[in-house]
């Protein structure tokens, strides 16, 4: 004779875009007490995201057409300190940071979860392209339904003790479905545009104006792998591991990549494609959602790339490509999958002198 | 947990929005049933209009010591206040400079800074700081302009005076008679002394906005050229205001195009408004003394009520060493409580009944840090737990005692979630 329980509440993170709208009515129809909220997190420029104005707007307006209440945040500080501060060290120290997944480690998932709890909210919910399964080691996420869309490499780091809290209603369709529904329930962002990029950089003023206005831009001399100069780059901090464009007039024939970013002593190393490509990638940060997997799993290194066959040492030291891969740029997430339930994640260490 | 209709409502939100007065609706829907015709026109109906009009105008300009013919009506403060600086200025030519404190309402600070102009500190007590108003005045130095989009603006804009670090001659002086965030009342006089010594060419603004409800407006600003007043602060509706420009005072107007109101503010006039402003405004000024006296004492009972039950961990923002609160505005209670967020405060105190808000509303309807606690120097993590109490004309001694007990019971809630 189970007690009667109340009616669970839930807050939705509503970014002002299609996905978040669609949850927030599925909780709405699957019978959960919702409120949808809005977080502003940046107060510069953006081109979309989840700051501006018309986005806040767009998320009301997609509220009050579910009947639900709508309030803002603004956890701009939390997000300047977390995610945009480090996302311009990292780019001083030679590393190639991923801001989408730092927010979501600290904002969506930490600072907002807290803050719900506070309110009162058993529940909180997004409109990320994932889902949530229970595994017999506990709750796992695993890629949304939408292959194309899935969003788990930037949620990889969503335990089972997150998990628990959390509901990812949109992940469970395709993307079109998402679209369809919002048309037929006449939602007002049924048609938005997907949100691409850095939120906090607009097209217009590009990662090196925002750049250059919180770290100093430095020039760097640029090597082959034998440490002979072959040319000078004007802002290293701009340059990122595998990249082939910006490198300026090297002479010589063959298309040469960057191969290393060495912050330290302002040299960039490229190379031939043949010599980008690496047998392991060390990890910085690994954490296992549970056991270690000793066998070979499959390894995402970028939020849309394809996932290469792998193993992964036990202490989390380094993956080892079972064909050769290119290198991953330091600060990167790595993710692990078995099947397609996330396993594991870290991010590409930076490992002095890899080349120079 | 989500805020509902049923829960009986705590209004403490009057300095952003005071409930209508009956006096105000009684006259307000008596005037537009009466009043269907345009005031400029030459027919009775219109003249009719006209008369309903002009004794508004009489109404609002004897509970604001002016004359009437010193009354133009406007869409309400932010208009008044664009009014007067930019007015000021636009009449003055380009190297004109305005002078103004740091804990204005924008409506003030944004026309002020965008022209390059000056702000001046208050004290902890959000008071304006006399000496740096002094020393403003006697050196008007245009600073630098504010920097727009991270870029530096190297030379002044087309409208602002005609070279960053050049002396430029004070057109206007602006200071706000009772500041909306903390309550904190300005002496008035003693700005107008300063400003009429060291600046004898300048006009002379206050916004008084949030004054007409605690101060004797039109005492205060004797001296003053220029005066903002809105009608939604004291039970009139909102879209209605009106700038006081005494005679022989030249503004650069913002809507031109019918000539109305003596060619100051173009536009139909809004007799029904104008009416219900007018009643609302009496009625506020002749009640003053006695609700100044009425809700100083709840307000007093609600600060102290927090203190009692959460300790010194409340402080009145413009009091900050505990001192006495005679500076501040009898129905405003800003009070910083240490160790909780302010929104997230905010929501269980809506949840609760309690309408109340923290420091400003941005356009977004997030929370947003107070320029005003900055320039008083509240420290950044306390002004985090800022919370503005704003009692008027409906509020009871029951409400304020259940506030207490909504803000005690929310703070630690809080308290188990490191603030919220």
């Amino acid at each position: 004779m189970a007690a009667k329980t109340r009616t669970k509440r839930v807050l939705v993170a509503m970014s002002g875009g299609v996905d978040s709208s669609v949850a927030a009515a599925r909780l709405l129809d699957a019978g959960y007490e919702i409120a949808g909220v809005t977080m502003k997190l940046w107060g510069g420029p953006s081109d979309t995201g989840c700051c501006s104005v018309s986005d806040v707007d767009d998320a009301r307006w997609a509220a009050d057409e579910l009947g639900i209440e709508h309030h803002v945040f603004n956890f701009g500080d939390d997000f300047e300190r977390h995610v945009v501060a480090p996302y311009a060290a990292d780019h001083a120290a030679g590393l190639t940071p991923n801001p989408c997944v730092e927010c979501n480690r600290h904002i969506k998932f930490d600072r907002l979860l807290h803050r719900a709890e506070a309110l009162g909210f058993d529940l909180v919910a997004t409109g990320h392209h994932a889902r949530i399964v229970s595994t017999a080691a506990g709750l796992r996420l695993r890629r949304g339904a939408d292959t194309g869309k899935d969003q788990s490499y930037v949620l990889h780091m969503l335990g089972p003790e997150v998990l628990a809290r959390l509901l990812l209603p949109a992940g469970e369709t395709t993307k079109q479905q998402v679209r369809r529904e919002a048309e037929e329930r006449g939602l007002v962002t049924a048609n938005k545009p997907d949100s691409q990029e850095v939120c906090f950089i607009t097209t217009a003023q590009g990662r090196r104006r925002f750049l250059s206005q919180r770290i100093p831009m430095r020039p760097g001399r640029v090597v082959d792998t034998s440490g002979a100069q072959v040319g000078s780059v004007e802002s290293l901090e701009l340059l990122t591991v595998g990249q082939r464009r910006g490198l300026g007039a090297l002479g010589g024939g063959s298309p040469r990549y960057v191969l290393d970013v060495d912050a330290q002593s302002a040299t960039v190393t490229v190379g031939s494609l043949a010599e980008l490509d690496c047998q392991a990638t060390p990890l910085t940060g690994w954490r296992w959602m549970d056991q270690p997997v000793s066998g070979e799993v499959l390894v995402q290194t970028s939020a849309h790339g394809v996932a290469a066959a792998a193993t992964i040492d036990a202490d989390g030291e380094q993956v080892r490509w079972i064909e050769p891969r290119r290198r991953v740029a330091p600060g990167q997430a790595v993710v692990a999958y078995q099947d397609d339930i996330v396993i594991g994640g870290g991010a590409a260490a930076m490992v002095a002198g890899s080349y120079s | 947990m989500p805020a509902r209709r049923e829960t009986p409502e705590i209004y403490l939100d009057h300095a952003a929005s005071s409930p209508l007065r009956a006096c105000a609706r009684r006259a307000w829907l008596d005037a537009a049933q009466r009043h269907h015709a345009n005031p400029t026109g030459s027919h009775l109906a219109a003249r009719e209009a006209r008369r309903a009009l002009d004794r508004a105008r009489e109404q609002v300009a004897s509970c604001l010591g002016a004359r009437p013919g010193e009354i133009v009506f406007t869409s309400g403060g932010s208009e008044a206040d664009n009014m007067a600086v930019r007015g000021a200025l636009g009449v003055r030519g380009p190297s004109a400079l305005a002078v103004t404190t740091a804990v204005e309402h924008h409506a003030v600070l944004d026309p002020v800074t965008r022209s390059g102009g000056v702000t001046v500190g208050v004290d902890e007590r959000g008071v304006v700081d006399l000496q740096a108003l002094a020393n403003a005045l006697k050196e008007p130095t245009a600073p630098a302009l504010p920097a727009v989009s991270g870029e530096t603006v190297a030379a002044a804009s087309a409208d602002g005076p005609s070279a960053s670090g050049e002396s430029a001659a004070v057109a206007v002086v602006s200071a706000i008679a009772v500041n909306n965030e903390t309550g904190s009342i300005n002496p008035l006089s003693a700005v107008a002394e300063a400003a009429r010594e060291l600046a004898p060419e300048a006009l002379l603004h206050s916004d008084a906005v949030q004054a007409v409800n605690w101060i004797d407006v039109a005492a205060e600003t004797v001296g003053y050229d220029l005066v903002s007043v809105t009608g939604h602060k004291v039970g009139a509706p909102v879209g209605t205001g009106v700038l006081v420009v005494r005679d022989g005072v030249l503004l650069d107007p913002l809507i031109i195009g019918g000539g109305q109101e003596r060619g100051r503010r173009a536009g139909t006039p809004d007799v029904a408004g104008a009416a219900a402003f007018a009643a609302a405004l009496s009625e506020a000024t002749e009640q003053r003394a006695d609700s100044v006296q009425r809700l100083r004492l709840l307000r007093d009972g609600l600060i102290d009520g927090l203190i009692e039950r959460l300790g010194d961990r409340v402080t009145v923002s413009a009091a900050p060493d505990g001192s006495d609160r005679d500076h501040i505005a009898a129905g405003i209670a800003n009070v910083c409580i240490a160790g909780v967020q302010s929104e997230a405060l905010l929501f269980l105190l809506d949840a609760a009944g309690v309408r109340a808000s923290a420091a400003s509303s941005c356009s977004s309807g997030a929370q947003d840090p107070s320029h005003v606690l900055a320039a008083m120097g509240v420290p950044r993590h306390l002004a985090a737990g800022s919370l503005r109490l704003s009692l008027g004309h409906t509020t009871t001694s029951d409400e304020a005692e259940r506030a207490v007990e909504a803000i005690s019971e929310s703070v630690l809630r809080l308290d188990r979630f490191d603030g919220g």
